[in-house]
Formats: structure tokens, sequence, C-alpha cells
């Protein structure tokens, strides 16, 4: 009987996997070299990343910041890195990045259209993060720093920007105090923000474009008689009626009334900014104002074409149908080119119907019809039961979509809904083809133009491409956000 | 009542229009502003600079006519066109003239309804090669890959000067300018073609211009000029003579510097009616006696204009050639002032 010489009393301790079953090896190749075809399509990847970085790396690390022309950007890259040496020329960049910004409008007034950004998202947050305070405060305040930052910059960059120093300076603390008790209201009373949000479009519009104060209020003023004609007919004639008796009020205000009562306050009391015309718009700036302006009216419009086009009445249903269809026909260039050139031969000889103001209708038509097919396909989704429910419930038609349809339409149509605004806003650069100055095509064709850049050709692409990438990535997260935010079953 | 009020503004809107509309004359002096359609953007002719005020040969015609209309040359509203939309601009009546070199032809002249006043640029289609390509003549591309513009006169004078010299080549066709000079220095074609005064200002922005040839043959002829609507010859006068005073006054003499001294001491009756010293040819056309003056104030006369946007001293550098006037063997001649 042998005796045992050896009885292990405690146990190993774990050894490490072996090296090819873990770490950075085992991610390998279960990711990259799991099979034959993977392991080659892995290789030809790399082969190709390697190739593009080879090829961008060294003309983006040469790139020249400080030059007059493309010609002596060429001259610099050769006399650092030698003959035959290429390079980016960013040179052209730090010349005209305030055309690419801003287009022509009057550079002493640049701090006009960077408030008013500024203000967008403070107006935005309440709208975007559902009154989250601790948000909407951090949004702010972060606007807040950025904007004096922009304003410093900007004075800096254009000192005749600024006419008097003490004018420049109060300007500034103006801007720091408007935006600073913005995030107060923002902490201390997030639902008053909601007032910022309704009145944004006329601040928008009066800070981009100037003018008399009282235009602005006036169009205002139309919204309020709307209101209020709603609210003193509703009892006696309806919702539908009195909505109706309401537009009916405010376009007799906007067509008829209007432009005298404002005139005349107007000369009672003249306070007005310089008044900028829309031609001096371009860049981004212009890519904004179609953008925002459309997105923002095109979802509504889009919302009501879609329960147009599911209504039981046979005029609504037709009608939306038509304008759905018709638009979605057609192609986005011919409708600028009907914005820009046919409808100049419909109205009246001599009238002066702003461009950039066509652009945005038809653009805002053409959203619309893609953002109301995205939500009926919201409506569509929605069981049955769901409008069963409503009715059960004794809701009136408003009422249901308000209460019970729309929020959870709406809810499965984010995804395709930011889709449509991510085209739209990409769609913008199309004006350059009435001849607006887009930032990619337009504004680089101006640079362009200049003898001193005539020639350049990846620098303005790249440039306006990552301001583009930057805006569309945000707007995709933003969306994921909401989707994961608003997810409310356990799937 | 919403449809009726509209319709009632949208009438009375209409109504105003119709007698407003008299003439473009009238309209440009009641706006107090010309509107003038310009370029997009081409290098010398017509473009924004940095700060975003319009310079350029063909901006320069526009604001000679703002000057002899308004009587201020910074009055003019530019709205730039592109090739697509200038003549539906002109013809709709959202711009008073073109000055956006566009080649005068027969078909634009009368079926477009067009009428070119003047002609202030004499262009003609010519081509780019790589010096190595040992190419001294046009005739000898047999064969040749060329960048060309699509959509334009220049691709149907290539076609045509290929087959009327009974040669081929293959076109790479390309979107616009800068394109096509990207191309042509990736190699992917032998020979750009383009207008003369393009191909030069191409030339001289090139990293390595010692390398390229502009070859001798001019295959089309490219007159380009101002442009108002066919029909309202009382503004196509004010136009084209507001363009021949620049011309004039380079003939006489006349420059930007020197216009008030010569006006107070010339002798020569021509430059007195010019000036507006004798007789009363701006009331006749509907303007005041010193439309012409201003207008050659604004820019200098046509030789002057040349010289500070395109000329030999500029980095376009293109000479004068078909552009010089009558009396140096060129195409610039001024009806007489009379």
């Amino acid at each position: 009987m042998t005796k045992a010489t050896f009885v292990r009393k405690e146990m190993l301790p774990p050894q490490e996997a072996p090296a090819s079953q873990r770490g950075a090896i085992k991610w390998a190749r279960e990711n990259l070299f799991s099979s034959p075809l993977n392991a080659i399509l892995t290789i030809l990847g790399l082969l190709t990343v390697v190739l593009l970085v080879k090829g961008a790396l060294p003309w983006l690390l040469n790139g020249v910041w400080e030059a007059g022309s493309l010609m002596e950007c060429r001259e610099i890259i050769a006399a650092r890195h030698g003959e035959g040496a290429t390079g980016a020329c960013w040179a052209m960049v730090r010349e005209r990045w305030h055309q690419y910004l801003f287009g022509f409008y009057p550079q002493p007034l640049f701090w006009r259209p960077t408030l008013a950004f500024a203000l967008m998202f403070v107006a935005l947050a309440p709208v975007l993060y559902l009154g989250n305070r601790t948000v909407n405060t951090i949004m702010a305040g972060v606007v807040t720093v950025l904007t004096v930052l922009a304003l410093i910059g900007i004075s800096v960059a254009f000192p005749q920007a600024i006419a008097g120093a003490d004018a420049g300076v109060a300007a500034l603390l103006a801007v720091v105090i408007v935006l600073g008790a913005l995030t107060a209201v923002a902490w201390l009373a997030p639902r008053k923000l909601m007032i910022l949000t309704l009145l944004y479009p006329a601040i928008g519009f009066y800070l981009l474009w100037g003018g008399s104060i009282w235009g602005p209020i006036g169009a205002l003023a139309g919204f309020a008689i709307l209101a209020l004609v709603y609210s003193l007919t509703k009892g006696q004639l309806g919702v539908v009626v009195g909505t109706g008796a309401g537009v009916v009020a405010a376009m007799v205000w906007w067509l008829a009334v209007q432009s005298h009562i404002t005139g005349a306050l107007h000369s009672l009391l003249p306070f007005s900014i310089t008044h900028v015309d829309s031609d001096e718009f371009g860049g981004f700036l212009l890519a904004f104002v179609i953008g925002v302006t459309a997105i923002a009216a095109s979802l509504p419009m889009g919302i009501l074409l879609a329960l147009g086009r599911r209504s039981d009445m046979p005029l609504i249903k037709a009608l939306s149908v038509g304008f759905i269809e018709f638009i979605r026909g057609v192609p986005l260039i011919t409708m600028l080119f009907t914005a820009s050139l046919l409808l100049q031969y419909f109205l009246p000889p001599r009238t002066n119907f702003d461009l950039i103001l066509r652009v945005i209708i038809l653009v805002t038509f053409f959203s619309a019809a893609y953002i109301a097919e995205v939500v009926r396909g919201g409506l569509a989704a929605l069981p049955r039961g769901q409008y069963e429910a409503a009715d059960a419930l004794g809701l009136d038609y408003w009422q249901a979509q308000r209460l019970i349809i729309m929020p959870q339409a709406l809810k499965i149509s984010i995804p395709g809904i930011v889709s449509s605004f991510i085209g739209l806003f990409k769609d913008t650069t199309l004006v350059a083809l009435v001849g607006l100055h887009d930032p990619l095509q337009g504004v680089t064709k101006v640079v362009r133009a200049a003898i001193e850049w005539k020639g350049i050709y990846w620098e303005p692409y790249i440039f306006v491409g990552l301001i583009f990438f930057a805006c569309c990535f945000s707007m995709s997260r933003y969306s994921m956000y909401l989707e994961r935010k608003l997810k409310r079953d356990h799937r | 009542m919403n449809k009726s009020v509209f319709l009632g503004t949208l009438a009375a809107s209409a109504l105003l229009a119709g007698i407003a509309s008299a003439g473009t004359l009238d309209d440009v002096k009641a706006r107090g502003e010309l509107i003038c359609g310009v370029n997009t953007g081409l290098t010398g002719f017509g473009a924004p600079d940095a700060n975003g005020n319009y310079q350029g040969f063909d901006v320069a015609v526009c604001k000679a006519v703002a000057a002899a209309v308004v009587g201020d040359a910074s009055k003019v509203k530019y709205v730039p066109t592109t090739g697509e939309t200038r003549f539906t601009a002109l013809a709709s009546g959202e711009v008073d003239m073109l000055a956006r070199n566009s080649t005068w032809t027969f078909s634009r002249d009368n079926d477009l309804k067009l009428d070119f006043v003047a002609v202030n640029y004499y262009d003609g289609q010519g081509f780019m090669v790589h010096k190595d390509l040992g190419v001294s003549s046009a005739k000898e591309l047999d064969g040749a890959t060329i960048c060309i513009q699509t959509g334009t006169t220049t691709e149907l004078n290539l076609a045509d000067f290929f087959k009327a010299n009974n040669i081929s080549y293959t076109p790479v066709t390309v979107a616009d300018d800068s394109e096509a000079q990207r191309q042509y220095l990736a190699g992917a074609c032998d020979s750009f073609t383009t207008d003369a005064s393009g191909l030069a200002a191409v030339r001289a922005t090139m990293p390595d211009a010692e390398n390229h040839v502009i070859l001798p043959e001019i295959i089309s002829k490219e007159p380009l000029g101002p442009a108002v609507r066919h029909g309202d010859n009382n503004w196509g006068d004010v136009v084209r003579w507001s363009f021949y005073a620049l011309v004039a006054a380079e003939e006489k003499g006349i420059t930007q510097a020197n216009i008030e001294e010569v006006a107070a001491s010339t002798q020569d009756p021509e430059v007195k009616r010019l000036l507006g010293l004798e007789g009363d040819l701006g009331a006749m056309m509907g303007l005041d006696k010193e439309w012409a003056k201003r207008a050659i104030a604004a820019s200098g006369n046509y030789g002057e204009i040349f010289a500070a946007t395109i000329g030999e001293s500029t980095s376009i550098g293109l000479a004068r050639g078909l552009n010089a006037l009558y009396t140096q063997g060129g195409l610039q001649y001024a009806p007489p002032f009379r």
C-alpha cells in the first residue's frame, strides 16, 4: 500500500487564461480574424485605412495657417518641406471664415446673428429637454460663456465690428446680463423659459433682419388676436369654427391692418436697429435660417397633413393626399427653381417678395410632405385599441390626439422625423442653384473667384463638411437620447 | 371674407404695379437703386471681395449705369445669378439688367427676347495643354482627352471645331472651372478648354504655370456684354450709352483723375457734349446733363476699368487684344456722341 506523499491542502490560485484566450489577442481573434473571409476583409480594411492616412496625413500636417494667397501657401510649404511637398492651405479659412459663417452680413453687426444663434439654444432647451431644470440651466450657462467668448473673438478679429470701445463693452455687458438672466430663469422658474421659446421667432427675426421693432410686435399681435378671438368664440361656436374665426381675424390683421398701425406706432415711437437686407445673408447663417425655420414650421404642418390624410372628411383628405403626393413627386430643385423664377411670373410685376422667404416657404412645404408620411407611419403603427380606448373614455377628437394618439405616434416616428430634418438641413446647400450663397457652393465660389484663392479645392469642402457633420451628428445623438428617455416598454 | 380681402389686396397691388411699371428707367429712378444681375463668382469679372463688396470688370458696368441714372455708383443691388437662372431673372423682372459675361448669340437675342446692348469684352474659346505634350496647335489634338464644362456654348463650339477639322477627341465633362483645373492638373485630361480669359486666370494661379501653354487658336467668337429685356428700348439705350460713354472717355483720354480738369479746360466739342457742357444729350434719354460724367467718374474709363480688374498689371494679366480701342487694332469703338 503506497502512502500518499503529497496531499494538497489548499486550492491553487486561479491562473491567467492562455495568451490566446485573453485580452487584445482574444478580442482580435474573435472580432477580426474569426474566419478566413473575416481575416481577408480585416487586412483589406486595414490596408485601405493605411493608404488613406498615408495619402492624406502629410497633406493635413503640412497645412499652412498664415498666408495671403494660395501661391504664398505653396511657397511656404515648398520652403518648409522641400519641393514637391503638398499641404493644405488653411490660411483661406483664416481669411474668409466670416463669409462662411455670416455671408455678407455687415461686419459691425456680427453680434446680432451670434446672439440670435445663442438665444436659439436657450429657447430650444425647454422643448428639447422637456423642462429638465438642471439640463436647461447648464445649457443656458454654457451658451452664455460661449457667446461671450465668441463676441470677444469677433471684436478682436474685426476691430471695426465694435464702433467705439465703450459701446462695445456696453453691448457685451448687455449680452451677458440678458443671457445671465435667462440662466437664472432656467434655474429658478424653468417653466417661464417657455415664454422665450414662444417669442423666439419674433426675437430671432428682429435680431437678424433688424428694422423697426414694431414689425415683429405687430406680427406677434396677430397671434394674440387669434388667441383672443378663439377664446371668445369657442364657447358659442365650438373649437373648429372658433379656430377658423381666429385665423380669419389674424389674417385680416396681418394683411390689411397691421402695416398701418405699426407704421403709425413707428412714427410715434421710432425705435429701430439697422435693417439688414436678405441678400446680405449667406454661408451658415443662411443654412441655419432656412433649415431651422423650415424644421420648426414643417413639424406642425406635417402632423396636420398626416391627420388630414387619415381624416374621414373627404375634402380634407383629398387636399392632404393631393398636397403630399404632389410635393413628394417633385424634386426639391424643381421647387427651388419655382421659388426663384416661376413665382415671379405669377406675382404682380415689381412685387418685392423676398427670395429667401420664397425659398423657406417651398422648403417648408417640401419637408412637411415628408414629415406627414413619417408621422402617418407612426399613426398606423398604433394598435386600433388605442383609438377605441380614447373614444371609450369620451375624449373628443383633439383631446384624443393630444393625450393618447400623438404622444405614442410621435415617439415611434422620432428616428424618421430626425432623419428628415437632417436631410432637410443638408439640402439647404441646394439653394446655390438659385444664386443664393450657401456655405458649400455659393461662398466657396465667391472665395475661389478671388485671384488669391483661385484653384483651392479640398480645403473649403473639408471646412464646411466638418461643420455640417457636427450639426447633423448632434441632431442624430439627440434623437437617440430622446428615444432612450421616452422608452416606456421593457423589451 | 379672408379670401376677398386677400384678392382685393392682390388686385390693388397689381393695379398699382401696372401703373408703376411704365418703364425700367422710371422704376430705377423711383427706386433710387439699380438691380443688377451679376455672376455668382467669376475671377476678375464679378465677385464679392473679402468684405462683401462686389468688384470686377462686369460689375463696373453696373456701377456706371447706376451713377448715370441714380447719381450714385454705390446704389446698386447685386443679384447673383447662375448660368441657369440669369435669363429668367432678367425676363421676369427680378433684375433690371444683366452684366454677367453672357455671350451675345442669335437665339438669345431673338428666341429668349433679350437685348444685348453692347459688347464689353470680346472673348473666344481657347485650349490649354501640358507643355510636355509637345502640341503647338489645336489641330494636333487628334485623339486627345479634353476637360469641358457641360451645358455651355463652349461644349458645342468644341464639337463643331473637331468635326470641322475631321479629328476626334474624348470629352471629360466637369461641373465648373475649379473641378476642371483639378482634373487637368491631376492628368485626367490632356487639354482644358474654356474662354481664353478664364484660361489665363486658371494658368495664373497654377503651381507650375510654366509647364502649361495656351494654344494660339481661338475657336469661337464670344462677345460678352450687358443685356436688358427686349422691348424696353429707352432703358436699353441708357445702358448702351452709359457703356459707350466709358469707351468714348478712353478715346478722348478722360480719366477718373482728370475728369474735372478736362471738363474745365476742354475745347473739344464732342467732349463738351459728352460731359454735358454743351447740348442736351442726357435729356434725350430722360437723364440729366451730367449723366456721362458721373458714369466715367464711377470707376474710370473703359481702359482704366480693364487695367484695374483684369489687365496686365493684375494677377490675371489679360492683354487688351481685341478689346483695345479701334485706334490700337482692337474692336472697342464708341459711336459718336452727337
